[in-house]
């Protein structure tokens, strides 16, 4: 009975507010689109950079015609000759030049760039700035974000750790919740691909990286407007440190494997080795790219269906616009706890690879 | 491609090794290393205990199997001790039956060894007192007899009367 009245409810809702819209439609809309569009465009490419503000949101002030923010400025911190240190509400939001030191800086499309005194950018033939970059240290909005996990992961697994010593070897508290993900961690990731024998010492940076890479893509999906995993320099460095652990601890057994594999013949070997050079930087570069990926589509196709609501402005599209976003949000929890047990799962395995040992002469 | 080498920053590439490396040392230190050895310690108590009680369980079962074996022991022990009692009891009855037969034989002999002397000795007596009797007799009748005839026939049946025994 209640299924077939929201049926009757919703086939009602569709015809009344579908002839409603149709109705309303004005000659200008497109045009108003169009603009929109680009805008939302704009927005979302520039949601997915990093800032060197922490803004929740802004809008347009009606009486002055001016932009609004709400949220906090960071510090800039520049190495330019010198370290230079300053907030960066000083830059208004690109609209300033900030004077230090004998030197002008802007801030144009998220980047800080050496100027003149008027703030001029001098662009390419691909329309890309030429003006002299410094080395940018700032503490910027991911920065910011990847504190807070550090400090939040420290917090709660070090209560986890205290609290065993407390209550008698029994979890108690917020970190009880994941003790059952760390041995998951240890029981089904680490010493299945490692071995029982060698997984121990992986068991820190397995264990950091599953539980930094999750809660960093969750804190993507908070209305804080966080792309953290989504950035290339965050998941390059990830994948960077798994190759750097596997290159470091590769026994000869995998050395063997990649420059003289065993067990085909010698004109095969030669090809082989190249190959295989070549899969050791895959593997890192493909860890990289997928959790960049991943995460960036995701926001793109969050932040897309949200601002469908605002292109339709009617009540079909905005309402399907909405339910499609909940539904994608949903997902995205999941995407989120699978991006980090992938990224987890490859690095258990390629460490795996690299210190297996074999005592018989095996063929592969 | 291109784009993704623009979007680098090394600023952030170098906050986030420095931040993550640091993480992983002190979580490793603080956090991971107590969780895992706290994890690990209970694991190996319960296996323990599990080992525990299993040899427990195996260590109550031979336990079983000695009263058993002890108890079919004591038992055989007892029918033993029992049929030897029995043994022993009837040996005991039948010597004391001998024994209790050899003592009344011996008392009835002496008693009737007894009762053959009383009987002498009181024959003896008897034939005494007989001849003392007659001795008497005889001195009365003979001193009657010098009275007269009628008075020593009177007499000596009077006296027989008197003597009798």
């Amino acid at each position: 009975m209640p299924r077939g009245l929201y049926l009757y409810l919703a086939t009602f809702l569709l015809i009344s507010f579908s002839t409603l819209s149709a109705k309303e439609s004005k000659p200008i809309e497109g045009e108003l689109n169009g603009n929109l569009k680009s805008e939302i465009k704009a927005y979302i490419l520039h949601h997915l950079e990093d800032s060197h503000y922490f803004n929740l949101l802004s809008y347009k002030d009606k009486t002055t015609n001016e932009k609004v923010y709400i949220g906090m400025p960071l510090p800039v911190i520049l190495w330019d000759d010198g370290l230079r240190v300053f907030s960066s509400s000083k830059f208004k939001h690109g609209k300033n030049v900030v004077y230090l030191d004998d030197n002008y800086y802007k801030l144009y499309h998220g980047k800080i760039y050496k100027t003149d005194a008027q703030g001029t950018i001098n662009y390419d033939d691909h329309h890309h700035p030429t003006n002299i970059k410094p080395i940018d240290f700032s503490i910027t909005k991911n920065v910011i974000s990847i504190l807070f996990t550090a400090l939040l992961m420290f917090v709660l697994f070090r209560g986890l750790a205290k609290s065993y010593q407390k209550n008698g070897m029994i979890a108690k508290g917020v970190g009880r919740f994941f003790e059952p993900i760390v041995l998951y961690v240890r029981d089904e990731i680490a010493i299945p691909n490692i071995g029982e024998k060698d997984h121990r010492r992986f068991m820190a940076y397995l264990l950091t990286l599953f539980f930094f890479v999750w809660f960093l893509n969750l804190l993507g999906l908070t209305p804080l407007g966080i792309n953290v995993t989504g950035n290339i320099a965050v998941t390059f460095c990830l994948a960077l440190t798994t190759f750097i652990i596997t290159t470091l601890v590769g026994k000869k057994h995998y050395w063997k494997h990649i420059f003289w594999m065993p067990g085909v013949p010698w004109p095969m070997k030669i090809i082989l080795a190249p190959i295989e050079l070549l899969g050791l930087i895959i593997k890192p570069f493909s860890l990289m790219i997928r959790l960049y990926a991943n995460i960036s589509a995701g926001h793109i196709v969050l932040m897309s269906l949200i601002a469908l609501i605002f292109i339709f402005k009617n009540w079909i599209g905005s309402s399907l616009s909405f339910v499609l976003a909940f539904s994608i949000s949903i997902i995205e929890i999941l995407v989120a706890l699978l991006q980090a047990y992938i990224f987890t799962v490859l690095s258990a395995l390629y460490f795996g690879f690299a210190v297996e040992q074999h005592d018989e002469n095996d063929d592969h | 491609m291109e784009k993704l080498i623009n979007e680098f920053s090394f600023g952030l590439f170098f906050w986030q090794l420095f931040i993550f490396i640091g993480l992983i040392f002190l979580l490793r230190k603080f956090a991971w290393k107590p969780i895992l050895d706290a994890v690990n310690q209970r694991e190996t108590s319960i296996k323990d205990a599990i080992n525990l009680a299993e040899e427990a369980k195996k260590e109550m079962t031979s336990i079983q199997e000695d009263n058993q074996k002890i108890l079919k022991e004591a038992r055989a022990e007892r029918e033993a001790l029992l049929k030897e009692a029995r043994f022993n009891g009837a040996d005991i009855v039948a010597q004391a039956k001998g024994e209790a037969k050899a003592e009344a034989d011996k008392i009835i002999a002496q008693a009737q060894e007894s009762i053959q002397n009383e009987k002498r000795a009181a024959l003896h007596e008897l034939k005494n007192q007989v001849a003392q009797i007659s001795l008497d007799i005889a001195e009365k009748v003979i001193e009657s007899e010098l009275d007269s005839k009628d008075k020593q026939s009177k007499l000596v049946n009077q006296l027989i009367k008197d003597a009798s025994l």
